[in-house]
């Protein structure tokens, strides 16, 4: 499949970073088609990268040779793929049904008024984007929040609180 | 066959098919959008569902979706039940929620699919009273609109421009009700086949852009069955006029030649029809003016080209019968061919195989059924686009049989592509560059034209010995691989064309007899591609030995004293100095065109021809099929069918009559005119709608009293909406239409079945009668090697810009580049040019953009000639490159859209 | 006698067992079966004869599933085994418990079920935010790969079995088979048309099964204590045992692995400890968010697929969501409503269009705007959106709570519209 550019387009691609390249090679070895290492780098360059810059999904479309309009039609299709900026770190806000009836409404709204951030918004420091996602499996334990890779479950105000500080703190 | 009951009735159906194609062939209404005849089903819009029943005694029934259920024997269904009927109509209540209801605005209000399965599925009352989702659109270069907010989803712009045509920067985007389907970025969509989404679209996102300049209904639209005159396939087209100006082109359906589909040069590139520039009076140079001819004037010169002493050069882009009457003016043996003479000699292969048993020469549809294809130095999509389309088509074959293993019907579009993934039935591209096809090639290689030849000789050679052997060491696997693949397939297909001399397609010929005699075949299909839309038409009536260069020495040398040029700038044929010197001796010369030329500068008479659309014609295309093109519009100025003005004929019918008794191989040339009686209870059929409006108000700024009509005293049609439609016979039928039906999609109520034939349809006449069995060519005597700084030449084509006449359009002209040269980089780099540099080219001395690609042959350079004047005919296989002070021409090569750009490092 | 095969070893005080621990517990048992020659026609009738069923949601007979797939030399080389560990179903939570308590029986599955299809490649389709199954799972592979239990020529047999971990980039649809496989495969997840089933032309066009993974963790019990024992296990109708969850406002919510028949008073006044003070139960979805509604009347019911069904829903994950009083059951419908409406690939009509209709009326509903005319196409919709009608299943298990949430709540529904407002709220 090869792609066709317009001659006089200038290439808007990132170069990616041998890490980047290195990882994806290794996906290349686990999938016998370039389309599904397509979504892998996604995910990869979102892993280094934070997002999914318009240069990142050009230098992934470019290194594979897939059609970059193939590679947006993945990206913008999945819930976890960011094609725009976030926060050092995503919450990933559960707000399913049994979150729903464990009070997570009002849970979402302490977090939106510690941070001043609605779904979809970035703090103003740079520190939190909040995401709505969907049940997240733990409902046993309900409402439950991610930030980054962690879990955070029975949910109350005052955890919510301390889970804010406790990330500034990390960071700093 | 199986049989089927559709509410109650007994129905034969072919069970290979689904249940929605059936309805439609047996001419039921059952709503559908994302089923398309030539795409199969998907199973997304769910319009099209029907109720199912287990057996007789099931009052129940199950609600089935008729795309995707096959017609198996036995089968009864319901379209009039309850559930059905009050389901199909949920859909449409659904589709409609974010639609934006602005029919009245919109392109497609009047031939809508949408607004015929909304009315059809009873939808009439909005019961959302919530916010629209909207979108937001994007600019798609100079042929196509977006208007996403009236998008209802169907998937069918992607399945086309992605799935069936190749195209890469359409796509899907988002999810749940945002899909969205747009490039991952504002540009130019960069198919070739872009245009044909105006027609997918079963509503308005996709339209015509240069139509929305100057709009107009498709009612009020005055349309007769054309031919496109922009290369040799001939796909047929519905023009519309409206006010005296060409507005549109559509696609009319043909089952054997276009189908659904044209290309963009062919849909986009008329408007030189319209323009300003045209030829529209008859005028003589006096003291380097023009000057106006009186009727007696233009009488007398005709008399005195009538003498002695004259010779005609005919035109490939002119009709048989323009054609036809200058060689009656002029007599046979002063009737010149109106192409390059390394034309010519590839269009006498061309036509002596025309007529060899050993060879067939596929229709488009049947260049879908290939299932193995050898490319040889062609490159179709700039040449032959629609063949591109069709060949797209043909690699799929394979997919087809692992279907049918699979026992997978053919119909379940998307299931049939997962299965067969990567693939494809063998096509091979042996080409001295990149092409538009490499990404469904299984082969390609690229190398010089000598080359090329040498390597179709060793193919042929390795299908069967007795072809004359030829070695290429270096490709020797790939030919055995390709020998191979051909030998292999129930039906190979062999592509060539003269756009780079004879050579290649007499080797191309070899290859095909070689297959012929190796398998004991039936005839093997040879596909050999021309440039123009009457090439073989012209090729059929000139001499073999009355070639341009020999009418041009006649002149020079003084053994003809007149010249009448017909439709023809011989600048682009011959060189410049040939040309000159031939034009400069000649005692007069007349030039008939429609357009303005170089030629037509150093006319002393011009006659203005009309175009296309203003008059009635027939084509040959390039596999020998003869067409009918029906007179769309009245030339609004003096301009006349060049026969008129050469002959004193008053009929076409009759130049077609005598054309036929008198010129060979034209006998069955008369066929393509509406049989028997013609005239339905003596009347005729109207070029204008039933519904065409504002007859008495569109010329009241003149005259307030409505005019009689235009009497159209030579074909059928009529200009006027009086009369009996042609919906009593599709094969004078423009744009269909049928009561319920006023979309495109209506050409299911003209078929045989969908994509059959039309019911009483004309596909047009084959002119070739098979009488002989050749022998094979020789190969040629090893060829001059290129000498210190030369290149080996290989002209190439770009689809926009070509075509002499499409190249005036203005939308073509907006996707244009300027002539180039394309060179590797280490060509390049050795002669010290870079990427966008302006450089010159030996002999002529022109100036052209330097094209860097990664793709090209090193040691060949293709070259480009763009609108700029530079003639083919200036270069004998070699050329050479410097650098050039010059600055870069008007365009540059930034509309240039090929794979191997050598991009700039950042 | 072990009587919970699914979770013997889990402890999730304390990391999941390595190889080791895992062996001694009488891990990887099945593989010395298969070293001694247990066929791949053996295994499938094994797994026919333990009745077991389908534990993602549809409860389809795992043996009969797999038996379509294309066997013998004429088939396609290559099979794919597909692990769907992309548990989205609102209020299920048993899948992680599985692949973060004990990852190798997961794996021992997985290799029980691929010698059985003979496929060499399996993917794991894991849900991206499982970070910790993630990371367990990625632990145990290695593990086993070093052992010998992955790889080429596994104990010695021509058998070879690569595991590969996949984790999505996150859409409910994924759980849909074919649509997990379009996402596999780095595509849009658009949900396939059936047939051709994925036993014939599935990842990448070839024969794959996809399988979920409770479903496969019950394979290694039925191979190394026997088809009998795993009939022992259940009190009812059907076979085995299986995990049963309970979420909402009860005593002590949780996930337990519990022989199928128990009636379901058992589950949720025993194990998940009844509601919680001052809460009356007011109706239950018995299998997450894609199932209807069933009522306090309905507790003696027998956690069995067929009795549930017979009691107008279905048991589907078995992870119970709890509507209590003191919740507005409006909004309960409302909130899965707004997931299924965002959930929606978009790729057919009443599904896309349809979802996103019922989600704008439940706001409506919810801000004191609904009206008369808006629950009727609430009803509309119910069949609208229901089986048949739709491309897959999503749209049809929207419909579920939809339309018992509209039977059986009816009087909440018309409160909210003579109120004009959620009466719940205060």
């Amino acid at each position: 499949m090869s792609q066709q550019v317009i001659a006089s387009t200038a290439t808007k691609a990132r170069k990616l970073s041998a890490e980047e390249i290195a990882e994806i090679e290794h996906e290349m070895t686990l999938y016998p088609d370039k389309k599904a290492v397509g979504l892998e780098a996604l995910k990869i360059v979102q892993k280094n990268q934070g997002w999914v810059s318009d240069e990142s999904l050009f230098g992934i479309a470019e290194y594979l040779d897939i059609p970059v309009a193939d590679l947006e039609g993945v990206a913008t299709f999945f819930n976890l793929v960011y094609r725009e900026p976030v926060g050092k770190n995503v919450i990933l806000f559960c707000d399913s049904v049994s979150c729903w009836i464990m009070g997570c409404e009002s849970i979402k709204g302490h977090i939106k008024q510690q941070l001043d951030i609605d779904y979809g918004q970035t703090s103003e420091d740079g520190d939190f984007t909040l995401i709505p996602v969907p049940c997240l499996g733990d409902c046993d334990r309900a409402p439950v929040m991610m930030v980054g890779p962690d879990m955070h479950r029975n949910l109350t105000p005052e955890k919510i609180d301390s889970i804010i500080s406790d990330y500034k703190n990390k960071q700093d | 066959m199986a049989k089927i009951v559709i509410d109650g009735v007994e129905y034969e159906v072919n069970p290979d098919n689904n249940l929605l194609q059936e309805c439609l062939s047996q001419g039921l209404d059952l709503p559908y959008f994302c089923w398309h005849p030539s795409m199969g089903s998907v199973g997304a819009c769910r319009q099209c569902a029907v109720t199912q029943y287990r057996d007789e005694d099931d009052k129940e029934g199950m609600l089935v979706m008729a795309c995707m259920t096959p017609a198996t024997d036995g089968a009864i269904i319901s379209l009039e039940d309850k559930q059905a009927k009050s389901f199909r109509s949920d859909v449409i209540e659904s589709l409609m929620i974010s639609h934006p209801h602005d029919c009245p605005v919109c392109e497609e209000g009047g031939e809508c699919h949408l607004q015929d399965m909304t009315q059809m599925s009873g939808h009439n009352y909005r019961r959302y009273d919530k916010k629209k989702r909207t979108h937001r659109n994007q600019y798609l270069g100079p042929f196509i609109n977006h208007e996403m907010n009236r998008c209802i989803t169907c998937y069918r712009c992607v399945r086309y421009y992605d799935d069936y045509a190749g195209g890469t920067d359409l796509s899907a985007q988002a999810s749940h009700h945002h899909v969205y389907f747009g490039r991952h970025e504002e540009g130019v969509l960069e198919s070739e086949f872009s245009g044909n989404l105006v027609e997918v679209c079963p509503t308005g996102v996709f339209t015509d852009k240069a139509f929305s300049g100057q709009y107009s209904r498709k009612w009020d639209l005055q349309t007769a069955p054309s031919v496109c005159v922009g290369c040799s396939v001939g796909c047929n087209t519905a023009p519309g006029e409206r006010y005296g100006t060409l507005r549109r082109i559509v696609n009319r359906y043909n089952s054997e030649v276009n189908g659904y589909f044209l290309c963009d040069r062919g849909r986009f590139g008329f408007d030189y029809v319209n323009s300003r520039k045209r030829l529209l009076e008859p005028v003589k140079r006096v003291d380097n003016t023009g000057e106006l001819l009186a009727d007696d004037e233009i009488k007398a010169v005709i008399k005195e080209f009538s003498r002695e002493g004259t010779i005609g050069i005919g035109s490939p882009r002119a009709s048989n019968e323009s054609n036809f009457a200058l060689k009656t003016m002029v007599g046979d043996e002063n009737f010149f061919a109106g192409y390059s003479d390394s034309e010519h000699e590839s269009m006498a292969a061309i036509l002596t195989l025309a007529s060899d048993k050993t060879f067939h020469s596929p229709s488009v549809r049947e260049i879908e059924e290939a299932d193995a294809v050898l490319i040889l130095g062609e490159d179709v999509t700039n040449v032959a686009p629609r063949i591109a389309l069709a060949l797209r088509q043909s690699v799929r074959n394979k997919a087809m049989d692992l279907a049918s293993e699979s026992r997978i019907p053919q119909w379940q579009d998307a299931a049939v592509r997962e299965l067969a993934q990567h693939e494809r039935s063998p096509l091979s591209i042996l080409s001295p560059a990149v092409s538009r096809l490499d990404d469904i090639a299984a082969d390609r290689v690229i190398e010089s034209l000598p080359a090329l030849v040498a390597m179709g000789h060793q193919i042929a050679n390795k299908i069967s010995g007795s072809a004359p052997a030829a070695t290429s060491a270096e490709h020797d696997a790939a030919a055995e691989k390709i020998a191979a693949q051909l030998k292999g397939a129930k039906r190979p297909l062999i592509v060539a064309g003269s756009s780079n001399g004879s050579d290649l397609v007499k080797a191309a010929a070899n290859i095909a007899r070689a297959l012929h005699e190796d398998g004991e075949k039936a005839a093997i299909d040879l596909c050999l591609l021309v440039p123009e839309v009457n090439s073989i038409g012209m090729g059929l009536m000139a001499a073999e030995e009355n070639s341009l260069g020999v009418a041009l020495d006649k002149l020079s040398s003084s053994a003809a004293k007149r010249v009448i040029v017909l439709e023809n700038d011989l600048y682009r044929r011959a060189s410049k100095s040939q040309v000159d010197s031939a034009l400069d001796k000649a005692e007069k010369v007349l030039v008939l065109d429609q357009v303005t030329t170089t030629t037509t500068a150093k006319a002393d008479v011009v006659l203005p021809v009309t175009a296309f659309s203003e008059h009635e014609a027939t084509y040959i295309n390039y596999e020998g099929r003869a067409q009918l093109s029906f007179q769309v519009h009245q030339c609004q100025k003096m301009a006349q069918p060049a026969w008129r003005w050469i002959s004193d004929a008053a009929h076409i019918d009759d130049v077609i009559e005598r054309c036929c008794s008198e010129a060979p191989g034209f006998a069955k040339l008369r066929d393509v005119l509406p049989g028997g009686n013609p005239f339905i209870a003596g009347m005729k059929v109207p070029r204008q709608s039933h519904r065409y409006s504002g007859r008495t108000a569109m010329i009241a700024n003149v005259n307030v009293h409505e005019p009689k009509q235009m009497e159209d005293k030579e074909s059928i049609m009529s200009f006027s909406m009086e009369g009996i439609s042609a919906q009593k016979d599709p094969s004078i039928m423009a744009s269909p239409w049928a009561p319920k039906w006023t979309s495109n999609q209506s050409i299911s109520k003209f078929q045989d079945e969908v994509n059959g034939e039309l019911k009483q349809g004309h596909v047009g006449s084959l002119l070739f009668e098979k009488t002989d069995s050749g022998a094979y060519f020789d190969v040629p005597a090893a060829t001059v090697q290129p000498s210190g700084k030369q290149l080996h030449l290989a002209l190439s084509y770009q689809i926009f810009g070509s075509d002499e006449l499409s190249a005036r359009a203005e939308p073509i002209r907006e996707r244009m580049t300027d002539a180039y040269v394309g060179i590797c980089p280490e060509d390049a780099e050795r002669r010290g040019l870079a990427q966008g540099d302006v450089a010159t080219i030996t002999p002529t001395g022109a100036p052209v953009v330097v094209c860097i690609r990664t793709g090209v042959k090193p040691g060949t350079a293709l070259l480009y000639c763009g609108d700029a004047n530079i003639s083919p005919a200036e270069f004998t296989g070699f050329l050479e490159i410097e650098k050039s002070a010059a600055r870069a021409t008007s365009r540059g090569i930034a509309n240039l859209i090929v794979s191997d750009f050598q991009e700039e490092e950042i | 006698m072990v009587t919970k095969p699914l979770t013997k070893n889990i402890d999730m005080s304390r990391p999941p067992l390595d190889i080791a621990g895992y062996e001694a517990n009488e891990g990887y048992q099945s593989l010395n079966a298969i070293a001694k020659g247990l066929s791949p026609e053996d295994v499938l009738q094994l797994v026919k004869d333990s009745g077991l069923k389908g534990r993602g949601g549809a409860g389809f007979p795992t043996g009969l599933k797999w038996s379509f797939v294309p066997s013998g030399d004429n088939s396609p080389k290559q099979k794919y085994l597909v692990v769907n560990a992309d548990e989205m179903e609102p209020g299920t939570f048993k899948d992680r418990l599985l692949m973060e308590g004990d990852p190798h029986l997961l794996l021992e599955g997985m290799l029980i079920a691929a010698y059985t299809i003979q496929a060499s490649k399996a993917y794991i389709f894991l849900r991206g935010e499982y970070t910790v199954s993630e990371q367990a799972l990625k632990k145990a592979i290695k593990e086993a790969y070093k052992k010998g239990y992955l790889g080429k020529n596994i104990l010695g047999t021509d058998f070879d079995l690569d595991i590969i971990m996949h984790t999505s980039a996150g859409r409910y649809i994924c759980g849909e088979e074919t649509a997990l496989l379009n996402a596999l495969e780095g595509k849009r997840a658009n949900p396939r048309a059936k047939p051709p089933f994925p036993q014939v032309s599935g990842l990448w066009g070839k024969p794959t099964i996809v399988n979920n993974v409770e479903t496969i963790c019950n394979l290694p019990g039925i191979l190394t204590y026997g088809v009998d024992w795993y009939h022992g296990l259940a009190k009812g109708n059907d076979h085995g045992t299986k995990l049963f969850g309970v979420s909402g406002k009860v005593k002590t919510p949780g996930c337990w692995e519990l022989p199928l028949g128990l009636p379901i008073r058992e589950l949720i006044e025993n194990y998940a400890g009844g509601m919680q003070d001052g809460l009356e139960l007011r109706g239950f979805l018995p299998g997450g968010g894609s199932t209807d509604f069933m009522l306090p009347g309905h507790l003696d019911i027998t956690l069995d697929y067929d009795e549930i069904a017979k009691a107008g829903s279905r048991l589907a994950t078995g992870t119970m969501i709890i509507l209590d009083d003191k919740t507005c059951p409006v909004g309960m419908v409302g909130n899965l409503m707004k997931f299924y409406a965002h959930e929606s690939c978009g790729f057919c009509t009443p599904c896309r269009d349809g979802l996103p209709w019922v989600d704008q009326i439940f706001r409506d509903f919810e801000n004191g705007l609904g009206s008369e005319k808006d629950l009727q196409i609430l009803h509309d919709h119910v069949t609208y959106l229901g089986p048949g009608r739709t491309f897959c299943a999503l749209a049809p298990g929207a419909t579920a709570p939809l339309g018992s949430g509209l039977k059986y709540f009816k009087e909440d529904f018309e409160k909210h519209i003579t109120e004009k407002r959620c009466s719940y709220k205060h």
